[in-house]
């Protein structure tokens, strides 16, 4: 089976190893992701503008470009990328008048029906494969993980595009029980990272943080995991324990690991093989600092 | 007796003028009597110094197009964009390295790109701009600089874009990093110089020096072609080479050289 498959811009600048990893577990599962022949930037950020169309023509784009391809279904790593396509598709939708002055305004050139679905990877994950099949190609249990499922919010919010429980949310805590972890739970990990405030509100970056990562640890934690590459960056590279950072994976990883796959096709960097031989064992894992993203 | 053809009305720099049917913008604007001092160059639409801004009767919108390669039409109103300014933060291409964000780092209001595609609409070249804008914006340099190969930098798209991006000028910067960064060496050639410096060649070179222009014709007409492998790659840039479909018509080189 092959779906066609939307990368995004940060995935193809700052996250290339959650591609790498997706990718590869996708071939581990059976399913072939092939990446769109043409696409363009999903336009990052849904425009609450009701009269701002122009905005809103990156999106379409896409879908009109997916459909010009033969593609129906389009699945996506990146949460705003998925959060932004699925609100404009909504828009195309229920207002397909706007869609009209989209069409008028590119001179005839853009049209869209509304009539694609974007999905994100982790729908694909629970619904389609399951997490039976996944249990099922587990080769190396992560038992001796404590994992912290940190969900953001474009996975979530608002809920008529939320791929699950806004409030509640159990899809990553279900991926990583399926692959042997222990999942470690609290109430900061469906609250926003602080996005975008990392350019000019740092401190404020920097305070969610470390009440996210606090509570990841005071709940036993050894590793966050996460989906969103924006949500990455923050918790990634504005812990403030240098040396002592708080590991911080895509799932797409920690399941390549549970796949037994080697660390170099899942973008894990070097000092990983130190993890790789803590799975079996796994007291020490909290110690490695795996993520070296905020020293590049 | 030949047929004079029709003459239309076109407005230049807000006049009327009455020019015949069938004249290029630039040839129009010379009938009107006005000398190009800016604005044209090769008229042979390769150059691209003579974009221009017109409307057509009746019609709302803005029409682009290189003044050579276009013929006027009864009722436009055009003026001369001699050239589009453009302001780059200047960079030494032996320090910069082609990473993922380079581009973004030189250009960075390409994160600003609405993907309106009006830059590929008025691009006189009929080159994707958008999606070489686009793939610079996600650090596909290869493809940026491919996709961007024809430009002529006349500046049309850069003029109509929303997000003010200077679209001819980061497509140079890409295959300026391709080329210098990513094309792969070719071990040939510097064998090939290398020869040509210790003076392997000397003797026949010499030999050539003395032919008359008529024998130096001849052995050119004789010449032979490698045959070129078969590509894939729609975007080769070398998949022209080692044709026998030469572009360059070197009868006249002869000519003016003989």
């Amino acid at each position: 089976m092959s779906i066609a498959y939307y990368p995004g811009c940060t995935i193809k600048v700052s996250a290339p190893e959650h591609e790498l990893a997706a990718l590869a577990v996708m071939r581990a599962l059976g399913l072939d992701l092939h990446e769109m022949r043409e696409w363009n930037c999903c336009g990052v950020v849904h425009s609450l503008a009701t009269d701002n169309l122009i905005r809103h023509m990156a999106p379409v784009r896409v879908f009109a470009r997916l459909q010009q391809q033969g593609e129906r279904e389009v699945v996506t790593l990146c949460d705003m990328c998925f959060n932004t396509l699925a609100r404009a598709n909504q828009v195309a939708r229920r207002q397909p008048e706007q869609m009209d002055a989209i069409k008028a305004t590119s001179g005839d050139e853009l049209n869209y029906d509304g009539s694609a679905e974007v999905l994100h990877l982790l729908q694909i994950l629970r619904d389609r494969v399951g997490m039976a099949a996944i249990k099922a190609r587990v080769r190396q249990p992560l038992h001796n993980l404590r994992v912290y499922p940190y969900y953001g919010c474009k996975l979530l919010r608002p809920t008529e595009v939320g791929l699950d429980d806004p409030e509640a949310p159990t899809v990553l805590g279900d991926l990583m029980a399926a692959l042997g972890a222990t999942v470690v739970e609290g109430n900061l990990q469906t609250r926003c990272c602080g996005a975008y405030h990392v350019v000019n509100r740092e401190n404020l970056v920097a305070e969610r943080v470390a009440a996210t990562t606090a509570q990841a640890r005071a709940n036993g934690a050894n590793v966050i995991v996460l989906s969103c590459p924006l949500c990455h960056f923050n918790l990634a590279t504005r812990q403030s324990t240098p040396g002592n950072a708080l590991p911080v994976l895509y799932y797409t990883q920690l399941m390549g690991l549970a796949f037994g796959l080697p660390p170099a096709t899942l973008g894990l960097p070097d000092a990983t093989a130190l993890f790789e031989e803590a799975l079996p064992t796994a007291q020490h894992a909290q110690a490695v600092p795996m993520c070296t993203k905020g020293e590049r | 007796m030949s047929e004079q053809a029709p003459l239309i009305t076109m407005q230049l720099m807000g006049k009327n003028y009455r020019v015949p049917a069938g004249l290029t913008l630039m040839a129009a604007i010379e009938y009107a009597g006005y000398k190009l001092v800016r604005g044209a160059g090769c008229r042979g639409g390769f150059c691209g110094s003579c974009p221009t801004l017109y409307r057509r009767e009746g019609n709302h919108r803005i029409f682009t197009a290189l003044a050579c390669q276009t013929l006027v039409e009864d009722g436009m109103c055009l003026v001369q964009m001699p050239f589009v300014p453009l302001i780059t933060r200047p960079y030494d291409l032996y320090t910069i390295t082609p990473q993922a964000n380079t581009l973004l780092q030189h250009f960075p209001e390409i994160a600003g790109c609405v993907a309106c595609n009006t830059c590929t609409r008025s691009c006189p070249q009929g080159l994707p701009v958008m999606d070489y804008i686009q793939a610079s914006l996600r650090g596909d340099i290869e493809r940026a600089a491919l996709l961007s190969f024809d430009c002529i930098s006349c500046g049309i798209c850069s003029s109509r874009c929303p997000a003010d991006i200077k679209h001819y000028a980061v497509g140079l910067l890409a295959r300026r990093l391709y080329g210098k960064y990513i094309t792969r060496n070719a071990p040939d050639l510097a064998e090939r110089v290398a020869a040509i410096e210790t003076g392997d060649f000397s003797a026949e070179l010499d030999a050539l020096m003395t032919l008359s222009a008529a024998e130096l014709r001849s052995r050119y007409e004789q010449r032979t072609f490698e045959v070129a492998a078969e590509q894939e790659d729609p975007y080769s840039a070398t998949r022209s080479y080692n044709s026998a479909m030469d572009p360059v018509d070197y009868q006249d080189e002869l000519e003016v050289s003989g």
